[in-house]
């Protein structure tokens, strides 16, 4: 027969608890009561901390920064299968996993309040900074994936993206590098359907993300991004299956960006508030405190208690944070050419004395403090 | 000492490299059982197996990409770009991420790898294999950026670049692959990188250049001597970033005159930068405006052009007789 049908695989879609709160028994995962209020927690921590950075913004208070609200849940119920010595390798909105992996309040408050001091790692945390550049840290994942490899262990590594960097040809080769190694990683897509204001429509022709994972030889399913239970049980499979050697995966979490892309821009101009309204309701959070509720996990009144804590976790953390961003330590611009390079070059010695002598003759000695080294990563190979 | 020209003596660094430290891993298209486009790789799959010499997917952002998260994870990647033309792929992984991990992260997370890519016109290659644009990671904060011209500090180099805690990019100057041999000492040695040689004295005029550029220099030095009696002092960089202000300063104080020479294009090119540092620290011991003999600002043609568009001895002659003369 000259011409006849390849049979590829099938792309899954997967809903566990849907958007009305019905509940399939038969798919929901075994999560114990401490696990499910640990995401939960973490969720609102993250909303909270979203909500209160925007009125900071407004403030004046806070740079522009790209919102998290509403991806909450891909972040965390996909994170929350990963062990510490695991790697993340975040894009920008996974607010929630960032925190439940240890960086600090005061760290996130410090980056997008424009200081590099931020974005880097609290010690024994195998997390890469955000990646502002689109989808090109979806290699360095690939990449820690093949070193993990070399190393033989069972390390994964959780990496995440948008429908907007499934454009960019760093996605392409980042999946097909993974693929090709069997890198343990896997592949997160937040697909909220807009890229600042272009539809998902006009970034692909294709129905999903997810069966692009066919093309590179690995497993894709799309998901549910705002139903906790779906996430988790996809990015379980995926991690159990990159453990296993068996390479990488594609979860394609389909979700609403119901912020403006980041602090400054402005929805009204491309999408009506009618369709930003009907995902709101969809919106994870809500669904999955009922869920808690009606399973007697987390009644009304404790999480009420736990809106308390985490308001004032937040209130201390952002009366810390305002404290740092006037410090000297933090303020001196002569840090900016302190960690270029691990030595300093005489040529960019001598920018950073005439910048010093700038300021001196304005009347400010930076030349003191010296510079204050992080404690380097350890080679972890 | 083994004599040997500049395509083995790089061969012998990461060989060598490669037997000291299992983290340095070596990856790029071609570099497994092929040995490389060049043979540079050769002998290292058979040593060293697939998983250290990668035959990679031809993707050179690829490359750069995961030798990155490679590199933070502890290993030391040296990734093969097979020609210079193709390192635009890779440029956005280079400039936003390898040169910027350790100063956003405030020295937790640092990339120490090694982009080689052979470079430079002169073989009668196909269109886009003859590039020169090491000025672009020259401007690149966060690169080093090193060219050797030689067999023997080809090797030094490779290694200083090899164990840098930074990101280093490699430029081989393809032309001096096969073109002359030289003999290179048994034991492994470094060349640190930042700094330039004065690879002869001289007490009339500076002659400044590096890479495949250092034979048309060391011509016009020669014919200099023999029929002007003129003493040439000639620079080779060596280490395009950072620059070596101090050798090239020095040198110029004492001469007063000076000829930088390239193959790159002009505008913004190395000898600019080096003419500025030159009128920053010794303008006023020049005894004549510094020339500049580089390639033009123009793509470098194709193979039946790129002899003419390539600095030779007879322009860096011309050039040098106009300084004298002033």
């Amino acid at each position: 027969m000259p011409r006849k049908s390849i049979e590829l695989p099938k792309i899954e879609y997967l809903s566990i608890l849907n958007e009305n709160g019905e509940l399939d028994k038969e798919l929901e995962p075994k999560i114990d009561p401490k696990g499910l209020i640990e995401m939960y927690r973490y969720m609102l921590l993250a909303r909270r901390t979203d909500e209160r950075m925007l009125l900071m913004q407004r403030q004046g208070r806070c740079g522009t920064f790209p919102q998290s609200s509403g991806h909450e849940c891909i972040s965390m119920a996909s994170i929350f299968n990963i062990n510490k010595d695991d790697w993340h390798v975040p894009a920008y909105r996974e607010l929630a996993g960032l925190l439940w992996r240890g960086w600090p309040l005061e760290s996130i408050l410090l980056y997008w309040n424009g200081f590099e001091e931020g974005a880097a790692p609290p010690e024994g945390v195998n997390d890469l900074p955000v990646c502002v550049p689109i989808a090109s840290q979806l290699l360095h994942a690939a990449g820690i994936g093949m070193a993990i490899n070399m190393e033989k262990t069972e390390k994964v590594v959780m990496t995440y993206f948008g429908d907007g960097a499934s454009s960019e040809g760093d996605c392409h080769e980042a999946l097909n590098f993974a693929s090709v190694f069997k890198a343990p990683v896997v592949f997160m897509c937040l697909n909220n359907q807009y890229a600042i204001s272009v539809p998902l429509s006009r970034q692909m022709a294709c129905e999903t993300i997810a069966q692009r994972a066919v093309a590179y030889g690995m497993p894709g399913i799309r998901v549910d991004g705002n139903d906790v239970l779906a996430v988790y049980q996809a990015a379980k499979e995926a991690v159990e299956r990159a453990r296993r050697g068996e390479g990488p995966s594609l979860i394609e979490c389909l979700t609403y960006r119901v912020t403006p892309h980041t602090t400054s821009d402005d929805p009204k101009r491309y999408r009506s508030d009618e369709e930003t309204k009907e995902w709101v309701l969809k919106d994870a959070l809500p669904r999955f405190a009922k869920y808690l509720d009606q399973k007697g996990v987390l009644p009304e009144a404790k999480r009420l208690e736990m809106e308390e804590e985490i308001d004032k976790t937040i209130k201390a953390a952002v009366q810390k944070a305002e404290v740092m961003f006037q410090s000297d330590e933090l303020l001196n611009p002569l840090h900016m050419f302190d960690y270029l390079f691990a030595d300093m070059s005489p040529a960019l010695q001598e920018q950073r004395d005439e910048l010093a002598e700038h300021f001196k003759t304005k009347g400010k000695d930076w030349t003191n403090p010296q510079k204050k080294e992080k404690t380097p990563a350890s080679p972890r190979a | 000492m083994a004599e040997m020209n500049m395509a083995k003596a790089i061969n012998l660094a990461l060989f060598e490299a490669m037997t000291r430290d299992d983290k340095v891993i070596v990856m790029g298209e071609d570099v497994g059982p092929d040995e490389g486009v060049f043979r540079i790789t050769e002998g290292l799959f058979a040593k060293f197996g697939g998983d250290r010499v990668i035959d990679t997917p031809l993707a050179e952002s690829g490359i750069i990409g995961t030798a990155i998260g490679m590199a933070i994870f502890g290993m030391r990647p040296v990734c093969e770009i097979q020609f210079s033309g193709f390192d635009y792929y890779n440029y956005h992984q280079l400039e936003s991420h390898a040169a910027r991990f350790r100063n956003r992260t405030r020295g937790r997370l640092t990339v120490p790898m090694v982009m080689r890519a052979p470079y430079g016109g002169g073989i009668r290659a196909l269109e886009h294999h003859s590039e020169s644009r090491e000025a672009i990671y020259a401007h690149t904060p966060g690169l080093k950026v090193v060219i050797p011209s030689g067999p023997r500090n080809a090797r030094a180099l490779l290694h200083a670049a090899i164990q840098d805690p930074d990101p280093v990019i490699y430029y081989e100057p393809k032309a001096c692959y096969r073109l002359f041999r030289e003999d290179v000492p048994e034991t492994m040695e470094t060349l640190p990188i930042g700094k330039a040689q004065i690879v002869k004295q001289g007490t009339d005029i500076t002659l400044i250049s590096y890479g495949a550029s250092m034979r048309a220099t060391l011509e016009a030095a020669e014919t200099l001597e023999e029929d002007d009696g003129v003493k040439a002092e000639i620079v080779d960089l060596l280490s395009i970033c950072p620059l070596d202000t101090e050798t090239i300063v020095n040198s110029v104080r004492k001469t007063g005159r000076a000829v930088v020479v390239h193959e790159g294009p002009r505008t913004c090119g190395l000898a600019a930068e080096v003419i500025a540092r030159i009128n920053e620290k010794v303008l006023m011991f020049l005894e004549a405006p510094v020339v500049r003999v580089t390639g033009f600002d123009i793509p470098i043609p194709y193979f039946s052009k790129e002899q003419a568009y390539l600095p030779d001895a007879e322009k860096v002659l011309k050039a040098a007789r106009e300084t004298l003369s002033f």
